[in-house]
């Protein structure tokens, strides 16, 4: 927790610490507003054939039927993918990934899930992720990956027909599709708790410090 | 400070529900209203920047119309649709339009004639005899249902190029629009590309078989780089035309493209 490395961008950065730099935090709330949009207009889609024996309640479905539905997904789409993919680049061109995310240890994530669970797990230095917060990070950006593959092979299935058999078939890239949904959504009640919990990191996250 | 009241400034929400309902199809709004206000519906109106409440629905017809151009963009005429052993075929292939099997169109083979309008050199009508006469060719393809299911199926006919071809179609002409028997009068254009693809087919059997009532006898379009409801079924005439005709699905709203 205490080892803190200087980075050039602490460096050259004014005495405020930044702790997200502008550019996270526009992509970041750029994408909430896309996974929204694309969860909700998602569940409305679901509801016109669902794949398990329950449905999602109307009021919390985007769209108003099933047209509309798939109308707002193929337009917040756009979106996520443009915003998805800017963040991508960025995040591996500046070094973020590598600096913030890695590395991922077994040992080191054991020992933040057993301190996380006891509720000793510190959060002083938001600019350093505990090894919990590095997993899950990158795993979401994997899934995230995985959501927008899968939906780019369901939405084109012959034109990357490629992308589908390399989730098997087309079924199946639908049930990997809502399996991520779901992800996102399991991730999105505990981030949005701890965010709550630890307000500073909230407060980081839109003013950057 | 009257922030709970209004979804935007000096907008009221309940015309804006008003308006909305308006512009949605007949069941949907029978079920919205029967709902209530639901927050899909709210959404849809105050998604955007809204200055009258139906400019969140012009934008999303904006896009729709901008994928339009992109898909027609990344089609790729050459690309086929994957195809699968027989075995694959999904049984029994499932019945499905917007209304009951019983209330399909019934249509009597004899008395059935194929329009064919348009930019063709040669108007002339089709009878079933005439068109069973044409070579034909078989395909197991997946029909993927704007809904999200899919099913393996079995279809024989001729390939649609063929038949254009042999009508003299102007195929530099923007869409095949096709019209259709079922009750309130299905219809659904095809892109020109799309029509010329080599798998795009006037399916006259399923599994072999003369095509039954519940696939649509006595002809249906399959399309298999296209979602199911742009492959009409129960097909009574074809124009071809550069106009964009609109269609069932497609005036409510679906995606016109839908290319897979």
């Amino acid at each position: 927790m205490a080892s803190l490395t200087v980075t050039d961008e602490q460096v050259r950065a004014t005495p405020a610490k930044v702790i997200q730099p502008a550019w996270v935090r526009v992509m970041h709330w750029v994408n909430a507003l896309a996974m929204i949009l694309m969860i909700l207009s998602g569940w409305q889609i679901y509801n016109a054939s669902p794949l398990f024996g329950f449905t999602f309640p109307r009021e919390y479905t985007l769209g108003g039927w099933l047209g509309g539905g798939l109308l707002w997904h193929f337009a917040a789409m756009w979106l996520l993918m443009i915003n998805g993919l800017a963040y991508l680049v960025t995040g591996f061109a500046t070094g973020r990934f590598r600096k913030k995310l890695f590395p991922i240890t077994p040992s080191g994530v054991l020992r933040d899930v057993r301190a996380a669970l006891t509720f000793k797990l510190g959060h002083d230095d938001l600019t350093v992720y505990n090894y919990v917060q590095r997993l899950l990070y990158a795993g979401i950006i994997v899934v995230g990956v995985l959501i927008v593959l899968t939906g780019l092979g369901m939405w084109k299935p012959v034109q990357l027909h490629w992308l589908v058999t390399l989730f098997g078939d087309y079924p199946t890239a639908r049930y990997i599709h809502f399996f991520c949904m779901a992800a996102i959504c399991a991730f999105l009640v505990v981030h949005v708790v701890l965010a709550l919990l630890v307000p500073k990191s909230l407060r980081a996250m839109i003013i950057g410090r | 400070m009257a922030k709970r009241s209004f979804l935007i400034p000096g907008v009221d929400k309940r015309l804006l529900i008003k308006d909305s309902i308006k512009t949605m199809p007949d069941v949907t709004r029978r079920r919205f209203i029967a709902g209530g206000a639901s927050l899909g519906a709210l959404t849809l109106l105050t998604g955007c920047d809204v200055v009258d409440s139906s400019s969140a629905e012009e934008m999303l017809k904006s896009v729709s119309k901008f994928n339009d151009a992109v898909q027609a963009f990344i089609f790729n005429p050459d690309a086929l649709a994957p195809t699968f052993p027989e075995s694959a075929i999904t049984k029994p292939f499932p019945f499905n339009a917007y209304y009951d099997l019983d209330d399909a169109p019934d249509v009597s083979a004899a008395d059935w004639r194929l329009e064919v309008r348009g930019l063709v050199d040669n108007k002339k009508s089709w009878t079933l005899d005439e068109l069973h006469k044409l070579p034909q060719v078989t395909q197991v393809t997946r029909h993927i249902c704007v809904e999200g299911w899919s099913a393996i199926g079995s279809w024989t006919g001729t390939p649609l190029r063929d038949f254009l071809k042999l009508i003299g179609a102007d195929t530099r002409a923007k869409y095949v629009w096709f019209q259709c028997a079922d009750k309130e009068g299905y219809n659904s254009p095809l892109d020109m590309r799309s029509a010329l693809h080599p798998q795009t087919q006037m399916t006259f059997k399923y599994a072999g078989e003369i095509l039954p009532r519940a696939y649509g006898f006595p002809m249906k379009i399959r399309v298999p780089t296209k979602l199911g409801f742009k492959n009409p079924k129960y097909v009574v005439s074809m124009e071809v035309t550069n106009d964009y005709k609109g269609g069932y699905w497609e005036d409510q709203g679906y995606n016109s493209f839908s290319g897979s």
